[in-house]
């Protein structure tokens, strides 16, 4: 990286020029033409008065920034027509970012206008090592191997290779805490199962109060949630809410499909899926009420609830899970048992044959 | 390329060595200290082959500045936003000043996100400056990546580099990710359930991982913090060695320059780091910094408290990722329902495929592009001249086919924003888009080539012809023909310098090869034919001699003579 020995000395250790390369000549770099500040002293002082204008009004808006800091409450407010920004956020960045601005700008006006302006040149070096050095360090390196005696003593090179292999064991298998091991019976505690249970009320998913038939409308849409998610606290609520979010949805029975096996799964055209998407778990909401279809609003995989849920379209490839439900002794829906098969998303050990499929019954 | 200069020899180590000087009071002042840091660590010897380096100008090479430039701002904004930052997902009941969501729960990166938004003075500023570094980061490492492919600056030797570049870009990538899932924000939590659902796909491990990575179910309440120390700690740290790894290889293979006169494979022509590149450099440094600060105050950007606290029951309609991630959210949206059942396991391919596969397909092309490209031209020797584009039509297809592949992904990434928007069926956009991220990267790839050919012979044209002077003589016989110009010197060098198309030249003799290395050689020349089947020969000392000969004129003139052969047109056409 010495560049400065080889100035002005073309031809030695350069990487490849060829002169015989070029069907054309290099004429060599154009005549150096001089700028306007170079020529007119009154151009030059022009730039001089704009950089130090710009560097000049570097303080004023530093000192600008100070005075927001302390001055402007937070609660301010400045409309651009329809447009309304929070005083202090505009004018602390207006402050700040203009003297950046100016401070660079100013830098770069000076080398534009007044440093000199002669482009130099460097000669390339090969990227490579020169043969002296590849010799010496070959022979050295032969020294190094045979002072180590590594070549007599065989045992200890293989003995030291097997060690740094194993001594990485300790690193990964630190690992292995990173979270329980999701092992079968784990699986059917967590991922595979959620907190519906037989007898567990369809409850609104904001005010927790719990839903009769006559209280849903044909057409419409709740979201749900099953009433002992209330009982759950902070992560473990966003957890078992992330699996058990359902959607109730009243559709005229005449208009839909209901497969036999599921006649007693609904109350008179009352249904109950899982809310969280088969695809990558978004929550699913948009309802077209006409054409019974439930549309991800993440990735657009639509779902048939006029036909036990099964995917129209989009990316998802698995049916809804349907929740079974009836009403209990004071008429409030409750859940006739929890899902048949785990709600969300795809995973490997995933036993899917149960999952409702066109053509079933 | 800015200024031509003359070709003066260079005289630093002149005034390098000339042994004393009166120094200027700055010096004087400084003396003191220099020499006792001098004394202790030699700064003189350090900073002699760095203070006059040469590096080359051009407004192309300001695109991996931004990336640099924007690394330092995305560093010094995230300092300032950890001191307020609590990356916990215990849940809270909000307090704050923010009226509409008091009294709500949720967690305290959420609501020390709120705090910063609205309690602390310049919070705001700092979290809008700190997101649109990360996005503009990520663009100018994009942008500056095209830039060297499209020039070859990847070739021998700086296939390295480039690998570099290529992991910066993906974890630059994936730190933008680990970002914007922090504030534990609607948006963000809805973000994170995606890549929930994008572990669990991965065949045989996806549960295990998904576990490993989350503590236990989605969400769990480890994952903010972990993803905190990715992205403020790990990833910054891995970052910041290739940066400097990057920029130390530049500085030992000097930088690409592009063609043109006085401009060779062995040397490099430019201005010197002091002063007039610290000063350019350090300028634009300012400059970036000082525009991410404007847009920080009067751009918004993720306003978390207008989607509210995530909720895994809710999300809202036109979610969208921050743009450096809408390629794969189009694989995602735009892949079809593709997943197996064999006995009890489920192998979600509609994720895997897209999730996974599209990242490692990305970065994988660019890692082994290089190495392609020198398998399929033979050749060995290193290049310091950048390409124009035109002069390789095949890997100049072979970028915007990228591109475009690229492109359609990312409007599959909006397709739900397309459609409302233009008022199209969703499904349509989504149908249409599946062929086309297929067909419109081979109609690219067509369309390119022959445009990059097209503009070869143009180029060819003004080597063998000249340039077009506008003039049109009409000849007794009444025949109209458009009068050439002779194009100058350091015209006719730029237009020839690059490297001609590699020679197919018969195989010397087979014995002594191998039936395999036989084939192997047959399969390289195919695809060296491929590339170069259509690309344009450069004109050779020959034909521009015949040309010359041919029109009883110099077909390229020194400047001088150029001005005389101007003039005597102009008076040409006074008459």
């Amino acid at each position: 990286m010495s560049d400065d020995t080889s100035h002005g000395q073309p031809g030695t250790e350069v990487a490849t020029v060829d002169e015989e390369r070029y069907p054309v000549p290099d004429p060599g770099l154009e005549e150096h033409l001089p700028r306007l500040t170079d020529v007119d002293e009154k151009a030059a002082d022009r730039a001089t008065r704009q950089v130090a204008t710009f560097f000049g009004l570097v303080p004023l808006l530093s000192i600008g920034f100070a005075v927001v800091y302390f001055a402007v409450p937070g609660e301010a407010w400045i409309d651009f027509g329809p447009l309304r920004a929070n005083s202090r956020n505009l004018l602390l960045g207006l402050t700040f970012g203009f003297a950046l601005l100016f401070l660079g700008v100013g830098a770069v006006q000076w080398a534009r206008k007044l440093m000199d302006d002669e482009e130099r040149i460097d000669y390339r070096h090969s990227a490579a090592s020169s043969d002296d050095d590849k010799n010496y360090m070959l022979t050295e390196l032969d020294e190094v191997v045979e002072e180590s005696k590594l070549t007599r003593r065989k045992i200890i090179g293989r003995t030291l290779l097997a060690a740094l292999a194993t001594i990485l064991l300790p690193m990964i298998v630190g690992l292995a805490d990173l979270g329980p091991w999701p092992t079968k019976k784990k699986r059917a505690e967590t991922i595979e199962t959620t907190i519906w249970a037989p007898g567990v009320r369809v409850v609104h998913d904001v005010t927790f109060e719990p839903m009769k038939p006559q209280d849903i409308e044909i057409g419409q849409l709740v979201n749900a949630e099953p009433a002992n998610l209330q009982d759950l606290e902070g992560s473990e609520y966003q957890i078992e809410k992330a699996k058990a979010a359902v959607i109730v949805v009243r559709m005229d029975p005449n208009t839909i499909t209901i497969p036999p096996s599921r006649e007693d799964w609904q109350i008179g055209g009352i249904l109950c899926y899982s809310k969280i998407c088969t695809h990558v778990g978004c929550p699913i909401s948009l309802w077209e009420q006409q054409t019974h279809h439930l549309l991800c609003p993440c990735h657009q995989s639509t779902f048939d609830l006029g036909n036990s849920g099964v995917v129209v379209f989009g990316p998802a490839a698995r049916a809804l899970p349907q929740l079974p439900i009836t009403t209990d002794a004071e008429g409030y829906i409750i859940a006739r048992s929890g899902f048949d098969v785990p709600t969300g998303p795809s995973f490997f050990e995933r036993d899917s044959r149960k999952d409702f499929k066109v053509g079933d019954n | 390329m800015a200024q031509p200069a003359t070709t003066v020899n260079d005289d630093s180590s002149v005034r390098a060595e000339t042994p004393k000087k009166e120094l200027g009071p700055v010096f004087k002042l400084a003396a003191g200290p220099t020499k006792w840091l001098d004394d202790r660590i030699g700064v003189a010897g350090l900073g002699r082959p760095f203070l006059r380096k040469v590096f080359p100008d051009h407004w192309s090479f300001l695109l991996g500045e931004i990336a640099l430039y924007s690394f330092i701002v995305l560093i010094l904004s995230g300092i300032f936003l950890t001191i307020w930052f609590k990356p916990s997902m215990a849940e809270i009941e909000y307090q704050g000043s923010y009226e509409l969501l008091r009294g709500l729960q949720m967690s305290e990166a959420y609501a020390s996100t709120l705090g910063l938004s609205f309690d602390i003075r310049g919070g705001l500023l700092l979290r809008q400056m700190h997101h649109w570094a990360a996005a503009v980061f990520v663009a100018a490492m994009l942008t500056h990546s095209l830039r060297i492919f499209f020039t070859g600056a990847f070739r021998k030797p700086r296939e390295i580099n480039w690998l570099i570049g290529v992991a910066m870009l993906a974890l630059g990538i994936i730190n933008g990710f680990t970002g914007y899932s922090l504030p534990d924000d609607l948006l963000s939590g809805t973000g994170l359930r995606f890549v929930d659902g994008l572990i669990r796909a991965i065949p045989l491990i996806g549960t295990w991982a998904e576990f490993f990575v989350f503590a236990g179910e989605f969400p769990g309440e480890l994952i903010v913090p972990r993803l905190y120390m990715v992205h403020i700690l790990l990833v910054p740290a891995i970052l910041l060695g290739l940066i400097a790894a990057h920029l130390a290889l530049v500085v030992y293979h000097k930088h690409t320059q592009y063609s043109g006169p006085g401009r060779t494979n062995g040397n490099v022509v430019g201005y010197p780091v002091f002063p007039v590149y610290a000063a350019k450099a350090g300028g634009f440094f300012l400059i970036v910094f000082g525009v991410l600060t404007l847009m920080g105050a009067t751009m918004q950007i993720n306003p978390v408290w207008v989607f509210g606290p995530y909720n895994p029951a809710e999300v809202t309609a036109g979610s969208q990722p921050d743009w450096y991630m809408g390629f794969v959210e189009g694989g995602i949206r735009l892949m079809p329902n593709w997943e197996w059942h064999i006995g009890s396991t489920t192998w979600s391919w509609n994720v895997a495929i897209p999730g996974l596969g599209l990242m490692g397909l990305f970065f994988g092309l660019m890692a082994i592009y290089p190495f392609i490209e020198a398998w399929v031209t033979g050749d060995k020797s290193e290049h310091h001249v950048l390409d124009r584009p035109r002069n390789n039509p095949t890997r100049t297809a072979f970028g915007v086919a990228a591109m475009t592949g690229y492109a359609m992904l990312w409007i599959g990434g909006g397709n739900d924003l397309v459609a409302t928007q233009f008022d199209v069926s969703l499904n349509a956009v989504t149908y249409f888009l599946r062929v086309a991220v297929f067909v419109a990267p081979v109609l690219a790839f067509l369309i390119t080539k022959r445009i990059c050919i097209g503009l070869q012979r143009s180029d060819r044209d003004r080597m063998l012809h000249g340039a077009e002077s506008g003039v049109i003589d009409r000849a007794p016989s009444g025949k109209y023909s458009e009068r050439h110009r002779p194009i100058s010197e350091g015209e006719a060098f730029a237009l020839t310098e690059h490297e001609d198309i590699p020679a197919l030249l018969p195989a010397p003799d087979t014995d002594g090869f191998s039936e395999k290395e036989i084939k192997r050689e047959q399969l390289r020349r195919k695809a060296t034919r491929f590339y170069f089947m259509d690309t344009l020969r450069r004109p050779t000392r020959a034909e521009i001699e015949e040309a010359e000969h041919h029109h009883l004129h110099p077909m390229i003139v020194g400047d001088g003579e150029h001005h005389a052969i101007e003039a005597e047109e102009e008076h040409h056409l006074a008459k």
